[in-house]
């Protein structure tokens, strides 16, 4: 019998065939389409329109304000107010109105489900991956089509097997292996997706599998995914919206003797926190590398890089210390949820008291749109996914990205440091 | 098939660089008058019509912001020749009827040569160094989709063809 991937399993159901391999061309039905408002309603109106049609299933798909939110300008403000009334003439229910970044926001809901389908108009949609979904991004007019149709063609994938052993070191995250992976595998891993899976993987709650498949968008790849199992099913149980058939849902793994692309192995328990200096995710060295880089602005944001666990472990960080002088420590919390959550457990206060300058909660400067961009010649560390030149505010500025536990560390030290200089200092 | 003169890029041009984030609200004309300006401030100023786009690895990487595809079409340029293309551009380009082009050889070409791009029969032809050089011919099915204007065209015939549900 055909061994198959993970991928190609999900793909084959969704194009409605017993099997299908790297390469073949199908035509696949879509389970869950979803947009934001720089990439949703604001585009597709006009080509539904062209098309004199509307949503194929209004049910199936979810539209969430995340980027122009909330709006600084009359221009930004047209945008949110013209998602809004899309989802209301469309009858889409899942409409999340500036309540946090889409990729946590369907999570949290529980709409990302195990083995579907799912089309996103982002190019951070792999995230949704790390719930055994296949979820990849795609511009606008493909997602135009989507909405209309319900349906998209494409190319099967290769797969990529990358497998974590060991434990991950305290100060260590799944940012520190992704970019590491940006290092070793490289950008330009077009038309591929990539499994992430091994001990350390196994061991992982569902924010930092998320950071795994989120970054897969960095290595160029369709999507990340990682097969589902308990931790996917309490998590998806603790969002309201559990997992009934169990056993289907543990069915959707990669067979044993499945033909992978490549298969790359590497130690976690070996691992120091990475850095990515300007202007690439993969010019990636050991934070230590860095320790003469002195920084203007650290930022904590984004669909990566700002969920509740980023920020208590930057409060880990910050604890009883303060933002270093000349420093600005901005903190965007992902969602709303993530904010009460950390108002509730004390991570905010802590943050508060450090120093740090809240932000509303949305792609923010991650994606050059909100506040806390950056003004030429500046140096900012980031706990988000991109380093582009010109991205994070003017072209002259400079980013690096780190985990949350670096780009504390950081602020408080007023330059780039291994942030377990600091956790250490703590324990001794 | 298209000709123009080529404006020769390297790997890795992400869609930062071509639909920068900050001016992603203006309209697609005012966002376009800044592509690329981070590393080529006179680009938007000079390319013409029918122009060509020559660039290495990795094409488009990033975002997946059509604008970045939309930016290039609204100045003009005919094709993209590269050496690899990230996926949700390549599409994207397909999708607006901007013929994305895989060509290995991309690295042969300089700035200013005057280009002559044949995508159904896969050759390229540099009239400028006086050399034609072969590349996989693009599928038929993007061509005509190209041919059409695009995806949305390409749908309108299906949507005119279906009896309304």
């Amino acid at each position: 019998m055909a061994q198959s991937t993970l991928v190609e399993k999900i793909i084959a159901r969704a194009a409605g065939v017993a099997a299908v391999r790297p390469g073949d061309i199908v035509v696949a039905q879509v389970d869950f389409a979803f947009a934001h408002d720089s990439s949703g309603p604001r585009r597709w109106q006009p080509i539904l329109d062209e098309l004199g049609t509307g949503l194929w299933d209004p049910s199936r798909v979810a539209i969430v304000s995340d980027h122009f939110s909330p709006a600084a300008d009359a221009e930004s403000a047209a945008i949110l107010q013209l998602t809004r009334d899309f989802a209301r003439r469309h009858g889409v229910a899942a409409f999340f109105d500036m309540i946090g970044i889409c990729h946590l926001v369907l999570p949290q809901q529980g709409l990302i489900r195990p083995g579907a389908f799912i089309a996103g108009g982002d190019s951070h949609t792999p995230m949704a991956g790390a719930f055994g979904a296949y979820a990849a991004g795609y511009g606008a007019t493909d997602m135009a089509a989507i909405v209309a149709t319900g349906e998209t063609w494409l190319s099967v994938p290769q797969t990529i097997r990358v497998e974590w052993s060991g434990q991950v070191p305290h100060g260590v995250t799944a940012k520190d292996m992704m970019l590491l992976l940006c290092r070793e595998l490289g950008l330009d891993n077009a038309f591929k997706a990539v499994e992430f899976a091994g001990d350390s993987v196994a061991a992982m709650g569902m924010a930092e599998r998320m950071v795994l498949c989120n970054m897969a968008a960095e290595l160029g790849a369709e999507t990340g995914v990682i097969a589902p199992d308990d931790v996917t099913f309490d998590y998806l149980a603790a969002a309201g919206r559990p997992i009934e058939d169990r056993l289907s849902a543990l069915a959707l793994r990669s067979d044993a003797n499945a033909d992978y692309a490549a298969i790359h192995s590497f130690r976690a328990d070996a691992l120091a926190p990475q850095i990515a200096a300007p202007h690439s995710p993969a010019n990636v060295s050991d934070a230590g590398d860095f320790a003469d880089i002195a920084i203007n602005q650290a930022y904590i944001g984004a669909c990566v890089g700002a969920k509740i666990e980023d920020l208590r472990m930057a409060a880990e960080i910050l604890r009883g210390r303060h933002v270093a002088d000349g420093v600005r420590l901005l903190v965007a919390p992902a969602s709303s949820r993530t904010l009460a959550q950390a108002a509730e457990d004390g991570t905010l206060a802590i943050l508060a008291r450090s120093g740090a300058i809240l932000l509303s909660s949305g792609c923010g400067a991650c994606a050059g749109y909100g506040a806390g961009v950056l003004a030429s010649g500046e140096v900012c560390i980031s706990s988000t996914n991109r380093n582009f030149r010109g991205r994070m505010g003017d072209s002259l500025s400079q980013v690096y990205l780190g985990s949350p536990y670096s780009v504390a560390a950081a602020a408080v030290a007023g330059h780039i440091i291994d942030p377990r200089d600091l956790l250490q200092r703590r324990a001794a | 098939m298209t000709a123009g003169r080529a404006f020769c890029f390297g790997d890795n041009i992400d869609t930062d660089l071509l639909a920068p984030g900050r001016w992603m609200k203006l309209d697609e004309a005012g966002l376009a008058e800044h592509c690329l300006e981070a590393i080529d401030p006179t680009f938007a100023a000079r390319v013409r019509p029918g122009d060509i786009l020559v660039a290495g690895r990795n094409f488009g990487l990033g975002s997946s912001r059509e604008q970045a595809a939309v930016s290039l079409k609204i100045l003009g340029v005919s094709a993209v020749l590269a050496v690899s293309f990230a996926r949700i551009f390549y599409r994207n380009a397909i999708n607006l009827g901007l013929p994305a082009v895989i060509f290995p050889d991309a690295g042969r070409i300089q700035d200013g040569d005057q280009l002559q791009v044949d995508f159904a029969f896969g050759r390229v032809e540099n009239l400028s160094q006086g050399w034609t050089a072969a590349m996989a011919p693009m599928p038929p099915n993007l061509i005509e989709m190209i041919a059409a204007g695009g995806l949305i065209p390409h749908l309108k015939r299906r949507f005119a063809a279906e009896p309304v549900a």
